[in-house]
């Protein structure tokens, strides 16, 4: 990729998207507790951040261990600067109205659900494991994700042109995620991940099966931007790393 | 240190550890819940192995430092504790005696089979635990910790938390 050419272990990146686009995620669901619109809703979306932080954990320490230069979960988490993360652009999209945030939510859950699920066949003994483990929180995710744009798209008349937005504002950051690069192609020969082609069709008949649900109307021939695998994000991520990275900017080294 | 007092069997350890409540749900133990998967002695340190609930469960730390203190309040002093990620823990794990517990405690357990695994079905039938009434409805997928999900019963009208199944 231009301007990111350093050789680094494929696995480490891997581990890293995979890492970050939990924490981003969850960094950005978890803003939501004490102000979704129903008590439910509050409940869900901070149980939902915090299962993407604990995989973040899994990940991210994996991603260390195979990096080999001691640095911790947190140390990836909190001490890297835009420039080297690795999450897709979808998660680090601002939450929005609600409807943003599960619309975001609902693409991210319908790739990460198939991905998990064909990860537990990794000839990679780690990444199989932590995939075992999450693809379980994955399917509630996904379940309850569905369900909302399903019924919030199918429901009156705002709604549904809320969820058409978001659709239609989002539809091109969901691209990259099943998009092939050289990280995926190399591991993928391994045996360490799956053919992304595989999840891309996988992936799309959950999106189309949800929104002929909910009547909305998939964009055709949308232009997909990419760039958050090799560490090209919008300005909305600086933002987000600004306030969650503040504490151990400010005060390095602090626990508690 | 002086003699070493008699290292207490495995048995005995789990015995203990059977003692152990999980922090959140104060009427079954950690070992009903399935998460405490081998203990062993290596040389002279006793490993406990463990497996996390959910991924991000607040609670798992808590479990951690309860098992530690459990062992060490016996006399035990070198002891570590091994996180196990594979088998992933499930709720199938959690014991007949534990469920019944949960049931008398107000959570309906988890109903078996009706797993995630297909991430798309239908919400599992779920027996109220305080009438037993089966018209319950599922208010939301999440509840009050991780790994509960909010119903509601329209027999007897009370709300109750279900132990999902996972």
């Amino acid at each position: 990729m231009p301007g990111n050419s350093k050789t680094t272990d494929p696995k480490f990146e891997f581990a890293l998207r995979m890492g970050d686009n939990c924490l981003i995620l969850g960094q950005q669901v978890g803003a939501w507790c004490g102000h979704a619109p129903a008590i439910e809703e509050d409940i869900a979306l901070a149980n939902v951040a915090l299962d993407l932080i604990g995989q973040t954990r899994l990940w991210l320490a994996y991603a260390g261990k195979v990096e080999g230069a001691g640095r911790s979960a947190d140390d990836l988490a909190f001490l890297r600067d835009a420039r080297d993360f690795r999450n897709a652009l979808l998660v680090e999209q601002p939450n929005g109205d609600f409807g943003q945030t599960l619309m975001r939510q609902f693409l991210f859950d319908a790739w990460h659900y198939p991905m998990l699920d064909a990860l537990t066949g990794s000839s990679e003994s780690e990444i199989a494991e932590i995939a075992e483990k999450s693809v379980k929180e994955a399917s509630y995710h996904l379940e309850r994700s569905r369900d909302l744009v399903i019924r919030l798209g199918d429901g009156s008349d705002e709604s549904h042109r809320r969820m058409q937005t978001a659709l239609d504002e989002l539809w091109r950051f969901a691209g990259e995620l099943t998009t092939s690069d050289d990280v995926d192609e190399a591991l993928a020969v391994a045996g360490i991940v799956p053919d992304l082609a595989e999840i891309e069709a996988r992936y799309l008949d959950i999106v189309r099966a949800a929104c002929d649900a909910a009547t909305l109307a998939l964009p055709e021939d949308a232009f997909m931007q990419s760039g958050g695998k090799t560490g090209m994000h919008t300005e909305a991520l600086g933002y987000l790393l600004a306030d969650m990275q503040f504490l151990q900017r400010a005060y390095p080294g602090a626990t508690w | 240190m002086g003699t070493v007092a008699v290292r207490p069997s495995v048995d005995e350890v789990w015995r203990w550890l059977e003692d152990v409540p999980d922090p959140e749900i104060p009427v079954i133990s950690v070992v009903d819940l399935g998460i405490v998967r081998d203990v062993a002695w290596e040389n002279e340190e006793l490993v406990v192995t463990v497996t996390p609930t959910y991924s991000g469960c607040p609670a798992t730390t808590v479990i951690a430092l309860d098992i530690e203190e459990a062992v060490r309040r016996r006399g035990v002093t070198k002891v570590s504790l091994k996180t196990q990620l594979s088998p992933a823990w499930t709720t199938a794990w959690i014991t007949e005696a534990a469920r019944e517990r949960l049931r008398e405690f107000g959570i309906a357990p988890p109903v078996e089979g009706a797993s995630c695994a297909g991430a798309l079905k239908a919400p599992p039938v779920v027996a109220c635990p305080r009438c037993g009434s089966e018209a319950t409805e599922r208010v939301s997928q999440f509840g009050s910790t991780p790994c509960k999900a909010s119903y509601r019963c329209t027999a007897c009208l009370e709300p109750f938390d279900y132990f999902k199944s996972f």
